[in-house]
């Protein structure tokens, strides 16, 4: 660049391929790319290529191991209801039903909750409230499952057998969702405690989505004297599917939530209507049984069961990722 | 302009308020007001009057305070987390001794970028008004929102359409929609905050003309920063500068005459 | 005395039934936090009671006997997770420079779109992944395969935070290495990657405390241990698997200590993130 530069032919400029015509014998690399470029390059592309393979050689492994079972039993595993090692019969629907009655009865309680706590961190409090509010709601989430299933057991269950479900079992105990002995254990404490896990989630991100509602839309309904609240309803409105968004990304967290669930879920392959029954979900069957899995029957059945649980969790979350990335789009 | 027989002492009142002589009542007074967004203050001591059935042009360069004691006047000033101290009195009673809600039924506002509610038909985003306030029959609900939108010279364009969504139109058109909103809950006086500044030059020719068409029936406030536009539609004009009125009258003499030194110098684009 | 500003009944009712929500949202807030208190608060005052030196320090007791500790659940928490960023970290912050750099085309938004589809997968499955991938050919439970169902679970967030760090890093920076006359690599890693490195290194921690905290893929990859164990071929305790293991014995003694180990885990997690904070706080304070 120097010797170019004292020849006087070409004025200093600052980059390669100037406005100057360069000549041939000055320029030191010539226009095809550089070695560093393509090493750089292909070395980054190696990796992506061994993640988008990994997911590949996840999905056959899996499809592989547990073809006995899908061999077997083939759609009749998802219909089926007996659970029976022993006689080598299995079925998936209790752990389907189980899955997805805990699931969506923590939605049932964490919904109205995470809109609540949205309206209020977007809409209603100060900013010096808001954000250590915000935060104190996220480490929830950052609590380990194993912890939850902790307080599970030793709080949460013995507190809902003996201050929830009596006084349930003896007002409203003829109706079937409140049948049954109340053992603390079972799908009432599942949802409660998966509400719990969901709540962050599902708050934060549907706080997000508010606020990327433009401040435009919040003052055209003060200004044709909308209360508070109304205008909040229509902001809420213009934020339906991004709420929708989070809720179905609360929703796939509770499906593939494990430890927390089988610890207070009762574990027993039943498909009952009573919230005070225990239940047993896909994940937790895994769990439990996997160890103790004698034949590989039994193990492809359980891996069929993954199979399962895997391709519900990813339709639930495609769906929720579309939806919140269109509320946000460009907003964020 | 009519001129109704007026008693000597209302017109040498409004003269001395520096309103045209047409003017018969004053709709709003502000009195001493002072806005601060936290520790920075705003506006400066304003008082001046807007007189009924007229146009009220605020101008002033950027940042003069005029939007700001625009939103003063239907209390959006503190949405913003702004605060104020002074008066504002809607045909004598001061809009901050009462519920917010309420004087924001009676004074409208038309923001500069038009915002209709984009999850709402364009039917519904008139009939909001009607239906947050009052439980309005479903054929009178109708007719309102036809009357609306025909004040707001919208009707002949979206009468066959009145189920799309309120931002399937143009700009213009959806300021107009903004405007028949706005008008749909009858309001006395029209805020309007720069209406036109995002349109193009037809639709900002139609908005001005529906101000003359209103003005009939409304008391319109209206802040721009384009003086050719305040002098064709309003009735007074008051001049802002970093948050003080320097000079209020008579468009005309405004425009013609002004008194202050600033006035004449912001007119005549010495500065701004 | 007729008000300019007259309310109907219906105003009254609209305020009432604005005033009632708003109320419930603010309470929302207040519920929200009630598990959150009562967690913590178990926690450090369960776990209390064993907290001491030889938690960190001694090997667990048999049944029936006073004392002992986790040391090896702990060490085996700090074996797993290293190893699952060992295997992870790199093929996350490689394939995020690769999606941020050379991503723009079919098969980036594809591995784009993997990335999304791993990162739903739940934490069991990632177990029985690495049981076929591990366990299976190597015949035997390891703390290999527990990395490697940890580090499927750390890729798809250490390759998103990285991407998005990678893209905030102003255009304007690149622009002046490359006027500067650097090859393009060179202005990647050194300019445009330093720039967002610390925001890198919070994905990173946050990735690391996520995995510290993961039980369901160790039940049969790591398996868990009563003894002392480093080896990757063998396997290996940790945190988790003990708290699980703990809490569900009926040995009230037990109990506790799962308590306290939680209350470990709880201190690690928080250490982790608490760097995070300050990290980009400081990040922050700087501009």
């Amino acid at each position: 660049m120097l010797l170019v530069i004292l020849q006087g032919e070409i004025s200093p400029t600052v980059g390669r391929g100037g406005g100057a015509i360069p000549r041939a014998s000055a320029l030191k690399t010539s226009p095809k790319r550089n070695l560093g470029d393509v090493v750089f390059k292909y070395t980054t592309l190696m990796f992506a290529v061994i993640v988008l393979s990994l997911i590949l050689l996840m999905a056959y492994e899996m499809y592989v191991d547990s073809k006995p079972s899908i061999l077997k039993f083939g759609w009749g595993f998802l219909t089926g209801t007996t659970w029976d090692p022993v006689q080598e019969n299995y079925g998936a629907l209790p752990f389907v039903f189980g899955t997805m009655a805990s699931s969506f009865l923590a939605l049932l309680i964490a919904l109205p909750l995470s809109l609540g706590i949205a309206v209020f961190l977007s809409e209603m409090a100060p900013s010096w409230l808001e954000r250590p509010l915000s935060f104190l709601i996220e480490l929830l989430a950052g609590i380990p499952s194993i912890v939850y299933g902790l307080w599970g057991i030793f709080i949460l269950v013995p507190w809902i057998r003996s201050s929830i479900e009596p006084p349930l079992s003896g007002y409203l105990g003829s109706l079937p969702i409140f049948r049954g002995a109340p053992y603390g254990f079972g799908m009432l404490a599942a949802g409660l405690i998966l509400s719990v896990m969901i709540l962050p989630i599902v708050a934060s991100i549907s706080r997000d989505v508010l606020k990327a509602v433009p401040q435009s839309q919040r003052e055209a309904s003060l200004a044709i004297g909308a209360t508070k609240w109304e205008s909040i309803r229509l902001i809420l409105k213009d934020a339906r599917s991004g709420i929708l968004g989070a809720t179905l990304l609360g929703l796939g967290r509770a499906i593939g939530e494990t430890m927390a669930v089988t610890m207070v879920i009762g574990n027993r392959p039943t498909i009952s209507a009573s919230l005070f029954d225990p239940g047993y979900t896909m994940a937790s069957v895994i769990a439990n049984e996997f160890t103790e899995a004698t034949t590989s029957m039994y193990i492809s059945a359980l891996i069929e069961i993954a199979i399962l649980l895997f391709l519900i969790t990813i339709i639930v979350n495609m769906l929720a990722r579309l939806l919140v990335w269109s509320a946000t789009r460009g907003k964020l | 302009m009519m001129m109704p027989m007026l008693e000597q002492p209302m017109i040498e009142a409004n003269a001395q308020a520096g309103l045209p002589s047409s003017a018969t009542d004053i709709k709003m007074r502000a009195m001493n007001v002072n806005a601060f967004f936290g520790k920075l203050q705003a506006l400066h001591d304003v008082s001046l009057e807007v007189a009924a059935n007229q146009v009220l042009a605020i101008i002033g360069p950027s940042g003069c305070g005029k939007s700001t004691f625009l939103r003063c006047l239907n209390r959006m000033h503190e949405v913003a987390g702004g605060t104020m101290s002074g008066k504002v009195l809607l045909d004598g009673e001061d809009v901050y001794q009462t519920d917010a809600v309420l004087v924001r039924r009676r004074v409208g506002m038309v923001f500069q970028k038009p915002n209709p509610f984009p999850t709402m038909s364009i039917f519904d985003n008139v009939a909001i008004g009607l239906r947050l306030n009052g439980g309005v029959p479903r054929n009178q609900l109708n007719e309102a929102v036809e009357q609306s939108l025909k004040q707001a010279a919208l009707w002949d364009e979206v009468k066959d359409t009145l189920g799309k969504s309120g931002i399937s139109i143009s700009g213009g058109q959806q300021q107009r929609l903004c405007i028949a909103r706005t008008l749909a809950v009858n309001p006395e006086v029209i805020l309007m905050d720069e209406p036109a500044s995002a349109l193009d030059p037809i639709a900002t020719a139609k908005i001005e003309e529906l101000i003359h068409e209103l003005k009939k029936n409304y008391t319109i406030v209206i802040v721009t920063h384009n003086m050719q536009q305040a002098a064709r539609v309003s009735d007074s004009t008051a001049f802002f500068y970093l948050g003080r009125l320097i000079e209020f009258g008579e468009t005309k003499k405004i425009f013609t005459n002004p008194s202050k030194k600033q006035t004449e110098e912001y007119i005549t684009g010495r500065f701004g | 005395m007729k008000t300019v500003f007259a309310p109907t009944l219906r105003y009254y009712r609209r305020k009432l039934t604005g005033g009632v929500m708003l109320t419930l949202s603010a309470l929302s807030a207040v519920v929200a936090l009630i598990p959150l208190l009562l967690i913590f608060f178990y926690t450090i005052s369960q776990g209390f009671d064993y907290l001491n030196l030889d938690f960190f320090i001694k090997m667990p007791k048999p049944v029936g006997e006073v004392g002992g500790g986790m040391a090896n659940a702990i060490v085996g928490t700090l074996v797993l997770v290293a190893t699952g960023s060992v295997i992870g970290l790199p093929i996350g912050i490689f394939t995020g420079i690769y999606l941020a750099e050379f991503g723009n085309n079919k098969f980036g938004s594809t591995v784009r779109f993997m990335t999304d589809v791993l990162s739903g997968v739940p934490s069991i499955v990632a177990g029985v992944v690495a049981y076929g991938f591990v366990v299976i050919p190597m015949k035997h439970f390891s703390a290999l395969a527990g990395g490697v169902a940890l580090s499927i679970l750390m890729i798809p967030t250490v390759t998103r935070t990285t991407e998005e760090m990678i893209r905030l890093v102003p255009h304007s920076y690149r622009e002046a290495g490359l006027a500067l006359g650097i090859p393009q690599w060179k202005t990647t890693v050194q300019i445009v990657l330093r720039t967002a490195f610390p925001g890198i290194v919070t994905g990173i921690l946050l990735a690391i405390a996520r995995i510290a905290g993961e039980t369901a893929p160790l039940l049969f990859t790591a398996l868990g241990n009563r003894f002392w164990s480093t080896s990757l071929d063998q396997p290996i305790a940790s945190l988790t698997v003990f708290i699980y293991d703990y809490a569900k014995a009926p040995f009230e003694g037990w109990n506790k200590q799962a308590w306290t180990a939680a209350l470990v885990l709880i201190m690690l997690i928080s250490i982790l993130s608490l760097t995070v904070r300050i990290v980009t706080r400081s990040r922050y304070a700087q501009r």
